[in-house]
C-alpha cells in the first residue's frame, strides 16, 4: 500500500513495520497526517498505537519502512534531533527543576537565552493557565497542573508535531473532560499538528478531527469521528466506538440484505460497497425506534429495561438475537414500554451499515 | 496500648527514648569524658589532673600538623577516587543490571564478609615488593628497577579507596536506581543528547547519593589508621596513627584526646563547607 505524498503532510509513515524479537507490534503501517490536524491513534492495548507514536518521536526505530516529518526523512534519527515534542503519559517532569526551568529545558538546549527565553516561557505558562507558578517545583502542583506543565514544556518549542501519549489518563473523570476541551481549544489557537494516542474512544471522538482505529498493528479504519461512528467499516470498529447491534445475513440485492433468521432489510447501496454473500448489518441502539414507522422492521419482546438518565436502555429479544435500543428521555418519566411487552422495532435504511462479518473487538 | 492511648502526647518521646539513651550512654558521655581528658595534664605514672591544659591542643597542632593535613588529603583523594570508580559501576548496575542487579550488588559488598584487617593485609600481599603487581609495573617501566608500591602514599590511598568503596557505591546505586528512565526520554525529547541528558538530569538527581557516599567515605577515612600502618611508612602516617599510638602505646591520654577533638573539628568544618557548597537539601533529601 502506498500513500500519495500530499503537499501538506507533517507526518508521513510509509510501510512501517516494527518487530520486538518475534512480536510484530506495527505491521506495514502507512499513514499521513495533515498540517494543523488533531489526529488520534485509537485502539485497545497492544494494538501498536504507542509504538507508532514512539517511532514518530524517535524513541523507537522502525524495523522496516520510512518516516517523514514534512519532507525530511527522519527514520534513524534520535529523538533529540527531531522537530517533535511529547507529552508523556506520566508527564515525566524533572523533579529537581522548577516549573520555569522544566518549561525552559528545550529552549536552553537550543541556545535560547535571556529576555527571549523568559518571555517565551512566561507566555506559554500564561497560555496553559499557570502564570506565576514558575518558581514552584513539580511535586507542589496538582495532577491537572502537572499535566499543563507537561503540555507547556512541549509546546514552548513550537514543534512541527506534538505527540500526546495518553495525556489525560492520570486525571479524574471531571478534570479529564475539562482538559479534553481545553486541549482542543489550545490546538485550534496555536495551529500545531497534534498526534494523540488513546484507548478511550470518547476522548478520541471529543478531541480529534481524524481518528485512525488500530488493531493488530494495522489501521482498521481511518476517518472523522462521524464517519467512524455512522459507517464503521468493520465489526471491530463498530464495537470499539460505541455500542452497536450486529445481525448476520446474506446480500440479496443491490440494496437489500436477507437476515439469517428474519426479514429482508433495506440498506443504502453505498453501504454494501460491492459486498456479496455473508455479511452483517449493523444499527446503533439510538437509531432504532420502539414501534413501526421506518422501512426496516423486526418484532421482539422487551426483556430488560434500564433508566440511565439521558436515555432508557432496552434489551429486546428478537428472532435475530438480542438487540440494544436507546430511547431518549425527552419528556419526564418512563417511556411506557416495559419488560414482557411485545412490540415492533423499526429503523431507517440510512441508519444501517454493513460489515463483513460478526467478529467484533477481542 | 492503654498507656499509649491515655498519654498520646507522650508516645513520640517513648519511641525516642531507647535511641536517646543509647546516644547518651555511648556517645555524649564518652565525648564529655574525652573533652575532660583533653584538658588534663600529668602522665601515666603520677596520674592525671584537670588543669584546663589548653596547651595540649596547641602542642598537637604544632607537632602533628603534617599528619592532620595528610589525613584530610588522603581521605579527600581516596573519596574522589572511590566516587570516580563507583559511579560508572553503580550507574551500570542501576540502569543495565536487569535481573542481575542483586547479584552484582552482592559482589560489591562481598569483600565486607572478610574483616577489615584481613582485607588490608591482603593488599599488603598484593602490593608486596616481589609481588606480581610490582613486577608487572617494573616490567612496563611505570616503576623504576628498585621501585616499590608498599610504604608509599599511593599504597595508603589505594587501600583506603578499596576499603571504603562500598560506602560510596551503595548510596550512589540507590539514588541512581530511583531515577525514572522516562525522565531521560523526556530530556532527549527536549533536544538533549545522551550526554546532555546525563549532565542535566541524571547527575543532579543522583546528587543526594553522591553527597551521602562522599560523607560516608570521607569521615571514617580521615580517622583511619590501619591502611597507613599496614601499607604505608612512617612518612605516610595519618593523624589516626598518632592518636592510636598516644592512647595505646605512650598512654599520653590528654594529647590523644586533644587530637581527637581537633580531628573532629576539622571534619565538621570540611562537612560544613561541603554542605554549604552543594546545598543542605542534598544532605537530607528533603524538598525546599
Amino acid at each position: 500500500m502506498n500513500v500519495a505524498a500530499s503537499e501538506n503532510a507533517d507526518v508521513r509513515l510509509v510501510d512501517v513495520t516494527k518487530r520486538f524479537e518475534d512480536v510484530v507490534a506495527v505491521d506495514r503501517l502507512s499513514l499521513e497526517i495533515e498540517h494543523g490536524s488533531f489526529y488520534a491513534l485509537l485502539g485497545p492495548s497492544g494494538c501498536g498505537k504507542t509504538t507508532t507514536l514512539r517511532m514518530i518521536g524517535g524513541f523507537e526505530q522502525p524495523s522496516e519502512g520510512e518516516i517523514f516529518l514534512g519532507d525530511a526523512e527522519v527514520s534513524g534519527l534520535p529523538a533529540y534531533k527531531r522537530d517533535v515534542n511529547t507529552v508523556f503519559q506520566s508527564y515525566a517532569l524533572f523533579p529537581h527543576l522548577s516549573i520555569f526551568e522544566n518549561v525552559a529545558f528545550g529552549l536552553r538546549r537550543r541556545s535560547v537565552r535571556g529576555q527571549t527565553l523568559t518571555g517565551q516561557v512566561n507566555e506559554i505558562l500564561r497560555l496553559v493557565g499557570l502564570e506565576g507558578m514558575g518558581k514552584r517545583k513539580p511535586r507542589q502542583l496538582s495532577g491537572g497542573q502537572q499535566q499543563r506543565v507537561a503540555l507547556a514544556r512541549a509546546l514552548v518549542n513550537k514543534p512541527r508535531v506534538l505527540l500526546l501519549d495518553e495525556p489525560l489518563g492520570a486525571l479524574d473523570l471531571k478534570l479529564r473532560k475539562q482538559m479534553q476541551l481545553e486541549l482542543k481549544g489550545i490546538q485550534h489557537d496555536i495551529d500545531i499538528t497534534f498526534v494523540h494516542v488513546t484507548h478511550d474512544q470518547e476522548e478520541a471522538m471529543t478531541m480529534a478531527d481524524k481518528i485512525a482505529v488500530m488493531n493488530h498493528g494495522r489501521i482498521e479504519q481511518l476517518g472523522t469521528p462521524t464517519e467512524l461512528y455512522e459507517t464503521p467499516a468493520t465489526a471491530f470498529v463498530a464495537g470499539f466506538l460505541g455500542v452497536s447491534n450486529l445481525i448476520p445475513g446474506t446480500v440479496s440485492g443491490s440494496d437489500t440484505v436477507q437476515l439469517r433468521r428474519g426479514p429482508e432489510v433495506r440498506v443504502r447501496p453505498e453501504a454494501l460497497q460491492g459486498r456479496t454473500g455473508e455479511v452483517a448489518v449493523g444499527i446503533r441502539p439510538e437509531k432504532i425506534a420502539l414501534g413501526q414507522g421506518q422501512a426496516n422492521a423486526l418484532d421482539g419482546t422487551i426483556v430488560e429495561e434500564a433508566y440511565v438518565g439521558v436515555a432508557t436502555q432496552y434489551i429486546v429479544e428478537t428472532d435475530c438475537g438480542r438487540l440494544t435500543v436507546y430511547r431518549q428521555n425527552a419528556s419526564p418519566g418512563l417511556n411506557g414500554a416495559s419488560p414482557g411487552q411485545r412490540l415492533t422495532l423499526s429503523w431507517s435504511p440510512d441508519s444501517t451499515f454493513v460489515v463483513d462479518s460478526m467478529e467484533g473487538p477481542e | 496500648m492503654g498507656l499509649f492511648h491515655r498519654h498520646r502526647q507522650l508516645t513520640p518521646y517513648l519511641l525516642l527514648a531507647p535511641g536517646v539513651l543509647w546516644l547518651t550512654v555511648f556517645f555524649v558521655v564518652p565525648l564529655g569524658v574525652l573533652a575532660y581528658q583533653s584538658l588534663e595534664s600529668g602522665n601515666f605514672d603520677v596520674g592525671y589532673s584537670f588543669t584546663w591544659a589548653w596547651g595540649n591542643y596547641w602542642d598537637a597542632l604544632q607537632n602533628y600538623r603534617g599528619q592532620f593535613i595528610r589525613s584530610l588529603e588522603y581521605a579527600g583523594i581516596a573519596t574522589l577516587l572511590a566516587l570516580l570508580l563507583s559511579y560508572p559501576v553503580a550507574y551500570w548496575i542501576a540502569f543495565r543490571g536487569g535481573r542481575w542487579k542483586n547479584l552484582l550488588l552482592l559482589f560489591i559488598v562481598a569483600p565486607f564478609f572478610v574483616t577489615y584487617l584481613i582485607r588490608t593485609l591482603a593488599w599488603e600481599t598484593i602490593l608486596a615488593d616481589h609481588g606480581f603487581v610490582v613486577h608487572t609495573l617494573q616490567h612496563l617501566h611505570v616503576l623504576g628497577a628498585g621501585g616499590r608500591l608498599l610504604a608509599t602514599s599511593t599504597a595508603v590511598v589505594t587501600g583506603i579507596t578499596y576499603n571504603f568503596l562500598p560506602f560510596m557505591a551503595l548510596p550512589l546505586y540507590v539514588s541512581l536506581e530511583q531515577i525514572d528512565e522516562r525522565l531521560l526520554e523526556a530530556a532527549q525529547d527536549l533536544y538533549a543528547s545522551k550526554w546532555k541528558a546525563f549532565v542535566k538530569v541524571t547527575l543532579p538527581l543522583s546528587l543526594p547519593g553522591i553527597v551521602a557516599g562522599t560523607l560516608l567515605t570521607f569521615i571514617p577515612a580521615a580517622g583511619d589508621f590501619i591502611n597507613a600502618q599496614l601499607l604505608g611508612s612512617p612518612q605516610n602516617h595519618m593523624i589516626g596513627n598518632v592518636i592510636q599510638s598516644k592512647f595505646l602505646e605512650l598512654t599520653d591520654y590528654p594529647a590523644a584526646a586533644a587530637m581527637s577533638f581537633i580531628l573532629m573539628a576539622g571534619i565538621l568544618a570540611a562537612v560544613f563547607l561541603y554542605a554549604r557548597a552543594v546545598g543542605t537539601e542534598q544532605l537530607t533529601g528533603t524538598p525546599v
